[in-house]
């Protein structure tokens, strides 16, 4: 297929999974904003949903102040912000219009009408009035948009690309969730000494995991209380776990080895080697080293897959 | 002026009792909209806006911006009342368009080649070889099966003749990119969605396989360097006006949608990038003008070609449909000359009429534009989609004078047409159903034999009064019914 073509699949397929995770980690913000904490506390979990996304600098420009109110309307509805979830929706939209005849109807219509109704939501203010449903609005839509995707598209590299986009974007997406909850504890990974905060820490916690639709399968996986290892443990390394950065990492590997021709593509031998990483790390070893340093250096290394992905592929000599 | 309607035989529609005064072919369509509730029109409008835009069955309007500053998409404005056409008007309109491309393609074959016709003294030679539209380049290259206008659009309108019958002209030829087939399409499909118990009743002749269609043109044309060619829709992007239409016959064919950056030429031929290295390009089915297609040959600064497509094309390496260099055959200084053409290459009588025409190269067709301004339509030979045109009895005085200077500075440059009183057909406006001009675009398609999918594209002049269909002033499409016998 054209390069230009799995170019636009690729990037189309990112911008979904974008705007779903940004949908999630607003929406777990938003709803632990509902419960009692501290002004301090609250104020936290908004930094981080800017640190975790690479936009503090850019929210610095426009607002003096981080408020719910003004991260949620920087993160949702800010045009000028190309991570807001319109932009990425439209950006999705677009590279769908660019190659609308390499997707099936249904597919080109989800995403056409995702962008649609995104646009008459935003105007008619329904965002503001339960910023909730909003977001669970978005989820359903990147849902339905994967659903119709692998339900009605040619097994072809088309699906492949638009398929390698998705998981590519999740790993990234999850890990920063990762990173930037678990560094949101700021005493220690395992929080905080006194008993209040324990508390807090349970709502922490499950809220992350609530993010990533994650909380009735930890219970199931685990069958115990919620510990802050095994919540990473769940999210990083379970290959059962669609979140996880394993799940999206074999999904990776697997779609790359589709398009592939090529048995010695450095792409493929480094996507491999992340995921047999995966594959064989442990929870232990990983913390021992710092979850942080780890994190940061996983997402260096899928920004470099992402690089090599479009050396090889998508804007070919 | 006297006037014609598709539907009915007098006209306002207000003032005459309508069961009594309707033609033949609508009668069915006329009793079926007699027993509709009064909101049914309103409501199947609604319905078919909201499905448009979620198929994004838009069209961009150039110069346009929406409040972001994004360019506008627009829906064309789709009418629910279909033009219906019957069996035996098709069968011979069809005639006519058979003979009228075959003619067309002999005329640009003998330009490019002998030049029987001027040699004849049939043409002056200085209007083909001082025309912008002949191109040097085309000198002396033979195109696979001798066939240069691939998909033709031939413009047709219907007026009364001195009897008050309907009499069909084709307006204009389209030979070089025409466009408006994938409305053809959608609007069928919208009319069996909104009014399938219409159909039922009708027997419309389909026109869905137009792609298939078009795909076998298109592997005619392939030159022989191959059994199974490889075939490819070009398109200028996503920001072209018609970029729909590309993207969705691409998609219908079965085949890639390229810009100019997927192609490169090596060696003579032409490949694209995939994602699994360069693949050979045998046919393109391009949506480009000829002046963006080769940097290295026309416009330096476009980035919409590719270079050296011209010297693969050159080479029967590629085939470009349409070829490069239609426009001689379809410009409108060369139009006058059609129906000489069908007589001196077929030796057959025209089926179809052309609309007299006065040249005002010519000192007495000047003169007489001149003294007739207010009466007559008057183009610019090289102008199109409604552009650069004059319409007399619908223009003030100002804008006549200022036209009447352009054509005396640049006569050659112009030609001026009667007014013909287009025949109108009702249409569903915001007063209700009244009567709106109309025209014809049948899409002739010519491979190893000439053929198309019966009726076309009907567009209609939403305006009251308005002679002028193009989308892009304002105009409309119905769908148009071929009853078959």
């Amino acid at each position: 297929m054209l390069s230009r073509t799995a170019d636009h699949l690729f990037w189309m397929s990112r911008y979904t999974e974008r705007a779903e995770n940004t949908a999630r980690m607003l929406d777990v913000n938003y709803q632990t904003s509902l419960l009692p904490q501290s002004d301090a506390v609250a104020l936290m979990g908004w930094q981080g949903l800017l640190s975790i996304s690479e936009l503090t600098g850019a929210y610095g420009k426009q607002y003096d102040t981080v408020n719910a109110r003004d991260v949620m309307d920087f993160m949702v509805k800010d045009e000028s912000n190309p991570s807001s979830i319109v932009s990425c929706l439209g950006a999705a939209r677009e590279n769908a219009r660019a190659v609308r005849g390499a997707l099936t109807t249904e597919v080109w219509e989800t995403q056409n009408q995702t962008w649609l109704e995104v646009k008459r939501m935003i105007k008619s203010s329904e965002f503001e009035a339960d910023p909730s449903q909003f977001f669970e609005w978005v989820k359903f839509r990147s849902h339905l948009s994967r659903g119709v995707t692998v339900g009605t598209m040619l097994m072809d590299e088309a699906l492949h690309f638009m398929r390698l986009g998705t998981f590519l974007e999740r790993s990234d997406n999850t890990a920063r969730l990762v990173d930037v909850k678990f560094h949101a504890v700021q005493s220690d990974f395992y929080g905080a000494a006194n008993e209040r905060d324990q508390e807090y820490d349970f709502y922490h916690w499950s809220a992350i995991l609530r993010s990533v639709s994650a909380f009735e399968v930890y219970r199931k996986v685990y069958r115990d209380v919620i510990r802050p290892e095994r919540v990473a443990e769940l999210l990083i390394l379970r290959p059962d776990m669609p979140r996880s950065l394993h799940a999206s990492l074999n999904e990776v590997v697997n779609n790359l080895a589709l398009v592939g021709s090529n048995p010695d593509s450095e792409t493929l031998r480094r996507a491999g080697k992340l995921r047999a990483e995966l594959k064989y790390g442990r929870i232990d070893e990983i913390l021992a080293t710092g979850l942080h340093a780890y994190l940061t250096q996983f997402l260096d290394r899928v920004n470099d897959l992402g690089a090599h992905i479009s050396r090889e592929y998508l804007v070919a000599a | 002026m006297q006037k014609f309607d598709e539907m009915y035989t007098k006209l306002p529609y207000e003032f005459f009792s309508k069961g009594e005064q309707i033609r033949d072919h609508y009668k069915i369509y006329d009793e079926w909209l007699a027993r509709q509730p009064g909101d049914m029109m309103a409501k199947r409008r609604e319905e078919a806006e909201m499905i448009f835009r979620r198929v994004g069955i838009t069209f961009a309007v150039y110069g346009e911006k929406d409040e972001s500053g994004a360019g506008t998409e627009r829906l064309i404005p789709f009418d629910l009342i279909p033009r219906i056409i019957p069996a035996h008007e098709w069968s011979s309109m069809e005639k006519g368009l058979v003979q009228r491309v075959n003619a067309l393609n002999r005329f640009i074959h003998d330009i490019y080649h002998d030049q029987e016709i001027l040699k004849a003294g049939h043409i002056p030679r200085e209007q083909i070889e001082h025309n912008a539209q002949f191109r040097p380049e085309m000198v002396g290259v033979d195109v696979p099966n001798n066939i240069y206008s691939q998909i033709s659009g031939i413009d047709i309108v219907r007026a009364p003749d001195a009897q008050g019958n309907g009499e069909y002209y084709v307006l204009e030829d389209n030979l070089r990119v025409p466009s408006g087939v994938s409305y053809m399409l959608e609007d069928r499909k919208m009319m069996m969605r909104l009014f399938p118990d219409l159909f039922s009743a009708h027997r419309v002749a389909p026109v869905a396989h137009y792609p298939d269609l078009l795909l076998e043109t298109l592997r005619a044309s392939s030159p022989e360097t191959t059994d199974e060619p490889t075939v490819v829709v070009l398109t200028p992007g996503m920001y072209n006006s018609a970029y729909f239409e590309h993207a969705f016959l691409a998609q219908q064919m079965g085949v890639e949608l390229v810009e100019g950056q997927d192609l490169f030429v090596k060696d003579k031929f032409v490949y694209m990038r995939t994602t699994r290295g360069p693949k050979r390009v045998d046919v393109i089915y391009r949506r480009v003008d000829d002046d963006y297609l080769d940097p290295s040959v026309f416009r330096p600064s476009s980035t919409l070609g590719c270079e050296g497509l011209i010297e693969a094309y050159r080479a029967g390496h590629v085939a470009i449909c349409n070829a490069v260099g239609t426009g001689i055959a379809d410009d409108k200084s060369i139009y006058p000359y059609v129906p000489k053409m069908i007589e001196f290459y077929l030796g057959e009588k025209p089926i179809l009429n052309n609309v007299p025409t006065y040249m005002c190269r010519n000192k007495d067709d000047l003169a007489y534009t001149m003294a007739n301004l207010k009466d007559l339509v008057v183009k610019e030979v090289h102008g199109a989609g409604g552009y650069g045109m004059l319409v007399g009895p619908a223009s003030t005085t100002a804008e006549i004078e200022d036209f009447r200077k352009a054509v005396l500075a640049n006569p050659s440059g112009y030609i001026a047409q009667p007014t013909l009183s287009l025949s109108s057909c009702p249409t569903f406006v915001e007063s209700g159903i009244a009567p709106r001009h109309i025209d014809l675009r049948p899409y002739v398609l010519s491979g190893k034999t000439v053929q198309m999918v019966p009726g076309g594209l009907t567009r209609v002049a939403l305006k009251e009064g308005s002679l002028v269909v193009n989308s892009s002033q304002g105009g409309g499409t119905k769908d148009t019914w071929i009853l078959e016998a």
